[in-house]
């Protein structure tokens, strides 16, 4: 099916107390529980692997000038050191996947630089460090702030990089009412607590090479195809496995060096060979979310009616790389206002990889441009929330069609009335003992895409249906709203579905990733499932108008067949697809929310703590209630890290991330987190997709992390523009007022 | 730079230091016998002395439950129990566990009944990728041991009297185990739950 | 993590005798930050020295009111112990304050007064660094440094030392007890037990090569509120960006009468100035106790905030205190 109309009637309609969209438990969550849920490097379907080791480039730019792996070799256990000088050929990169060990030249720091493999884990470990490299060492480029000057105009993303309407800078010149204010984000790491992790098995045979990777992937079929390119195989005989993912957000979208490094390790030795990063490689050897500057500039009439919209972005990748953070697309649809500007510029720097992490684009970029509101507000008097009301545009203010959907404006009213956010008090006046309390809000919303996905059903003859799919569940509940949407659209109970997926054998999916996981994949299974039903009237002879599937069987005018018995000796099958068509043109598609939180400032110390946060978002159709909260929450939770921790640190002389472990890279402890809840309310987008649901992951930290900032600043007056808000920044913060006051004086 | 003409005679990531001795005089790899009671049965197992608890029951006893997240103590996701208390066993060693007693995620449930605590997680959805939580349950189970205990802890107001199981103190107690879906409130509620049924 | 021979001694005699004879042997209790190093090769010990079996677990009253507290003490159990919650609530708060659940079951008190100091550049093996290479420089200085020492540092050396509990047993004025290869016991007072980082930033305690600590003892409690503020990135299972440790005893008019004070987060030991202590007691005033205690501090850049920090946590601190 190809999304070009609205999807009409559907058998998920009408269905309050139907199976997609109940909170039930997690189908897979028993082997979760148990410790059963076998992850990459854990396969035991692949015997007797070697374990590989990964030695990366300890300096962001030179030349290996040596490369001593003599002692590596002589070390007990050691089968294989792999270096420039011995890796075997390899194809094209695609996308940003990269041939591994590539000559001499060091390009950023963390770029590996020889793959040792031994018989046990603690040996190739030891062999490891003992690989010696010489450098002539380069001074690198690793400052955004210094570079910012030569960014360049990157190459087209999915969008173009820059757009304008109307005049700007007329516009702006002449608004009575004006802002102009530079936000910065820093580098942050995904820190998906399965590190990036493989075992690979290579496979000489008459038609050609083939080889399995048991990996750590949100996307198998782009994994599939880029490591064909790379590993120079024909697609087909790349193989990838995925069945439990420890974490994603973003980190595991493409194939990172270990995969390549295990598969060309298993190909010299004949052997599987597993490796998984270490932690402290994740930091540099996977990829991470560039830091970025933001200017945002904003015009407006004194009723706070904006008329001019400026955001502009400076991002940072490695050397060769063309990924740039899209952090002004969503300022795109977000606000009404005739005169627009965008523009995104790319900075080439001797930093690690930079690549897409949980809303690329859009949690950064509401980082800024949601405190940006916050600032207009103030300086109009105007309460927040009305500002946004005022400025909400008819349709899509730079596309120029209409919304599929657009609630935002419900959101922000639910939760100002859920949360209390009448309460609110003046800047600054609000205390409860030692704390500073502030409340703040911020918009969500994030791009609903659609993408091309296949699935394959099978009606087995005991009565139960196996779903199949190279789809992934890292942690999003795939395995269960697929297992939801197959036993609503045949009318079988969900234990009479088997959810088969992670598995380049089976139809190509879309994967997990940007939002579209859910829609795309559930869509296609939607497909199928339908495509079903009709083969299964069809062979029944029965009449498909009015028919309904429901209790394991298929009702038709006074006929009614057990499924079990349509399924006959060999079973029935079906497959289905779904595309992406005119209902992307003609609609802009977004999910939407609101996010509303209450910080405390310790007076004394400028220590800054959540106490409570409440987000209302739109998605569309629920598939899960108990699933899709989890993930609304865990974005909030992420943005609270945005708000008020998460930093790698870059030494620019060095070029690298210097707080490169979980014990100085700070993400959300429990401690961190008190009561928050999360709300949707009702929707159903019939132009997004057959479901009529929209994504979830990612709306969640869109505008989460500002929420706090804001906050921040109702408590204290302080408006801190650098992320993340430390403890220092405020004291600067209260430093800088108080020389202001004794200036005065 | 001076500081990066340093470098240049630095070695790879993991080096040692740029004079280390080399390999010859190193010690060769060592073996020991270990014998360790896990989930209730008797393991004897020859171990290279660099084996960390975490990677014997990984590599060396196919109980893949327990998982490595970071190798260093700073995420809690190889959270095991020894002799009834809770530890990181990515920062111990194996051959130091000599006659001790390991409970590991695989060991709680009783046959096909699962341990309050995991009931309890699957109910509220106390996960979602699934990676760091054996870990969160071995924790929540050695946890509500040591308030059992009467153990205070960093949000325990009065230190002499005994804490009760607010929220708060879920909280802090459990924060040795960081979850990066971010899980947390429903692995709260999960053990608020479980700790009326245990 | 390089290859060592594993020895797991069951006596005090043997494990000194152990350290005699092999000269690149690490003592291993907790090994929560011994295991942690090694992975990294930042410590290469050809031999570790398992004393875990050692008798030094338990926690006795001393003939003068104080308590001994054996090596191998686990920080829980010593958080956990009734004297300890009732007599040095100091002592209890700031090893609560430390790690996580989970480290403080395995971290003992002797392994926990000999954690290595903290930097990242420390734990980078590609970076230079004058603690892990003598002579290689230190990165930290001109580098990324939030985390540093703001007083006592050298130009060799700015790392901080991480603990929570030595700042408590810094302000309980402990004492450390240990036993020598050939057997000679010592007690070193806590104030001469971790040292600045001079130019020899390699060498962290007055410990000498195979010298074993078998006990802390602490002399018979202060009356006083205890307090321990730890001021940290994220609300829990973080280092200290500062923290302060107080006992103060509320005299007339509200003055304190008696306070001890202690600082981590700021150098290389715990940082206690008597001065500071001295001048809260006369005038009353957390500002002129801070101006003692900051005498001579230096911010590096990125840390120059714990230099404000370190002053509003004193007063917020002592405030508690006189309000307690």
């Amino acid at each position: 099916m190809d999304m070009n109309q609205p999807i009409g009637a559907t058998p998920l309609d009408g269905k309050p107390d139907g199976l997609v969209g109940r909170p039930i438990d997690r189908i897979d969550g028993r082997l979760k529980v148990t410790g059963r849920a076998p992850y990459a490097y854990e396969t035991r379907d692949l015997k007797n692997p070697a374990y590989g080791f990964l030695v990366e480039a300890g300096i962001a730019k030179g030349r290996i000038r040596s490369l001593d792996v003599s002692a590596a070799k002589r070390a007990p256990g050691v089968l294989l050191v792999m270096t420039h000088e011995n890796v075997p050929e390899q194809g094209e990169k695609k996308e940003q996947v990269y041939p591994q060990l590539q000559g001499t030249e060091i390009r950023f720091h963390g770029q590996p630089i020889a793959f040792v493999v031994a018989q046990s884990f603690e040996q190739a470990r030891a062999a490891a460090a003992l690989v010696r490299a010489e450098y002539d060492v380069q001074t690198p480029e690793a400052s955004l702030k210094a570079a910012r000057p030569n960014a360049v105009e990157p190459k087209p993303a999915q969008t173009p990089p820059d757009s304008e309407l109307g005049d700007f800078d007329g516009a702006f010149a002449s608004a009575p009412v004006t802002l102009d204010v530079e936000y910065t984000t820093p580098v942050q790491i995904h820190a998906q607590m399965e590190p990036h992790a493989t075992i690979a098995s290579w496979e000489a045979g008459p038609d050609g090479d083939r080889v399995t990777l048991f990996t750590a992937n949100q996307m198998l079929n782009r994994g599939q195809t880029s490591l064909a390119s790379v590993l120079k195989l024909k697609p087909e005989n790349v193989r990838l496995v995925s069945h439990y993912i420890g974490g994603g957000f973003g980190s595991k979208l493409q194939p990172q060096p270990e995969a390549i490094l295990s598969a060309l390790a298993s190909r010299s030795l004949k052997r599987p060979v597993k490796v998984a990063l270490t932690r402290q490689q994740e930091f540099h050897v996977a990829t991470h979310r560039t830091d970025t500057i933001q200017r945002i500039r904003l015009g407006a009439d004194e009723t706070g009616r904006l008329t001019a919209i400026a955001h502009e972005s400076w991002s940072a990748t490695a050397p060769g790389d063309v990924f740039y953070e899209t952090s002004a697309v969503v300022t795109r649809s977000l606000y009404a206002a005739q005169n627009r500007l965008t523009r995104h510029r790319l900075a080439n720097l001797n930093v690690p990889i930079a690549s897409a992490m949980r809303a690329p684009g859009e949690a950064v970029g509401q980082l800024a441009f949601e405190c940006a509101m916050d600032e207009l507000a103030e300086h109009l008097k105007i309460d927040p929330i009305e500002l946004r009301i005022r400025n909400e545009p008819e349709q899509d203010p730079e596309k120029k069609v209409p919304f599929s959907t657009r609630q935002l404006v419900a959101c922000m009213r639910e939760g100002a009335q859920r949360f209390g956010w009448d309460k609110r008090g003046a800047t600054g006046a609000t205390r409860d003992g030692q704390w500073l309390v502030g409340m703040g809000m911020a918009a969500a919303s994030r791009l609903n895409p659609l993408m091309p996905s296949q699935a394959g059903v099978r009606l087995n003859p005991d009565g139960t249906l196996t779903v199949r799919m190279a789809m992934t569940d890292i942690g999003t509940g795939t395995y269960t709203i697929l297992a939801q949407i197959a036993g609503e659209m045949m009318g079988l109970p969900i234990e009479r579905i088997h959810v088969e997926i992670g598995d380049t054998a089976y139809p190509k999916a879309a994967g997990s990733g940007g939002s579209f996981g859910a829609g795309s994949a559930g869509s296609a299974l939607y497909v199928a499932c339908d495509n079903l039903r009709q083969a299964l009237l069809q062979s029944a002879g029965m009449n498909a108008e009015g028919a309904t599937f429901s209790e394991g069987r298929v009702t038709s005018g006074n006929r009614s067949e057990a499924l079990a018995d349509l399924a006959g000796a060999q079973g029935v099958e079906a497959k289905g697809e779904i595309k992406p068509g005119a209902m992307k043109e003609k609609y802009s598609q977004h999910s939407f929310g609101a996010h509303f939180a209450e910080v405390g400032v310790d007076a004394d110390t400028g220590e800054i703590r959540l106490r409570r946060m409440l987000g209302v978002f739109t998605g569309g159709r629920i598939l899960n209630q108990k699933t899709a909260r989890s993930q609304a929450l865990g974005g909030m939770i992420f943005g609270i890290g945005a708000a008020l921790m998460e930093a790698a640190e870059t030494d620019t002389r060095y070029g690298y991330f210097v707080n490169h472990d979980l014990a100085e890279y700070h993400v959300p402890a429990h401690a961190d987190v008190p009561a928050i809840d999360a709300v949707f309310l009702p929707e159903l987008d019939d132009k997004a997709n057959p479901l009529k649901s929209k994504g979830l992951g990612e709306v969640s930290i869109c505008g989460a992390g500002a929420a706090l900032a804001n906050a921040v600043y109702n408590a204290t007056g302080l408006r801190i523009r650098d992320y993340p808000l430390t403890l220092d920044k405020v004291i600067d913060g209260w430093n800088e007022r108080e020389g202001a006051a004794q200036r005065r004086t | 730079m001076g500081s990066c003409a340093a470098l240049a005679t630095l070695g790879a990531s993991l080096r040692g230091r740029a004079e280390a001795a080399p390999a010859a005089v190193d010690p060769q790899p060592q073996t020991m016998p270990v014998s360790l009671e896990i989930n209730g049965t008797r393991h004897d197992l020859t171990l290279d002395t660099r084996t960390t608890l975490l990677d014997a029951l990984r590599e060396h006893l196919d109980l893949n439950g327990s998982k490595k997240g970071c190798d260093h103590g700073q995420c809690g996701a190889c959270t095991v129990l020894v002799n009834g208390r809770r530890i990181n066993s990515c920062l111990s060693l194996a051959v130091m566990h000599e006659g001790d007693s390991v409970t590991t995620i695989e060991g709680l449930a009783d046959g096909d009944s699962l341990h309050p605590l995991q009931a309890a997680f699957l109910h509220h959805d106390g996960y979602q990728c699934g990676y760091c939580t054996p870990g969160q349950i071995c924790s929540a189970a050695g946890m509500l041991s040591e308030v059992e205990a009467g153990w205070p802890s960093h949000v325990t107001d009065d230190l002499t009297r005994k804490a009760s199981l607010t929220d708060e103190e879920i909280r802090e107690r459990m924060s040795g185990n960081i979850c990066r879906c971010s899980a947390y409130p429903n692995i709260v509620a999960a053990i608020r739950d479980a700790s009326t049924k245990i | 993590m390089k290859a060592f021979a594993y020895e797991r001694p069951a006596t005090v005699q043997d494990a000194a005798r152990l350290a005699a004879e092999r000269p690149s042997a690490r003592f291993i209790a907790g090994g929560t930050n011994l295991l942690d190093l090694m992975k990294l090769q930042i410590e290469t010990p050809a031999t570790l020295i398992d004393v875990n079996r050692l008798p030094l677990a338990e926690v006795t009253e001393t003939e003068e009111g104080g308590l001994r507290i054996g090596a191998l003490v686990r920080n829980s159990d010593l958080a956990a112990h009734p004297r300890v919650r009732t007599d040095y609530a100091v002592l209890g708060k700031a090893l609560l304050a430390g790690a996580s659940g989970q480290l403080r079951n395995k971290a003992t008190t002797a392994g926990n007064l000999l954690q290595r100091t903290r930097c990242y550049y420390f734990y980078d093996t590609t970076k230079p660094c004058n603690k892990r290479e003598p002579g290689s420089g230190c990165a930290a200085i001109g580098g990324f440094n939030r985390i540093m020492a703001v007083l006592g540092a050298s130009d060799s050396c700015i790392a901080t030392n991480p603990s929570d509990m030595n700042v408590a047993m810094r302000v309980l004025d402990a004492t450390v007890e240990t036993v020598d290869p050939q057997g000679a016991r010592r007690s070193i007072p806590i104030a001469a037990f971790h040292r600045l980082p001079g130019d020899t930033p390699q060498i962290e305690t007055d410990l000498k090569p195979g010298e074993l600590i078998t006990a802390v003892t602490l002399p018979k409690p202060v009356e006083g509120v205890h307090l321990y503020r730890k001021v940290r990135d994220r609300a829990s299972y973080a280092f200290a960006t500062v923290s302060v440790a107080a006992i103060i005893a509320k005299g007339e008019g509200g003055k304190p009468r008696l306070a001890k004070l202690a600082f981590g987060g700021l150098a290389h030991k715990p940082w206690r100035v008597q001065a500071a202590e001295a001048a809260l007691v006369e005038t009353g005033s957390a500002d002129a106790a801070a101006d003692r205690v900051l005498d001579g501090a230096r911010g590096q850049g990125s840390n120059d905030f714990k230099i404000p920090l370190t002053r509003r946590t004193l007063r917020a601190t002592v405030a508690e205190a006189l309000r307690a």
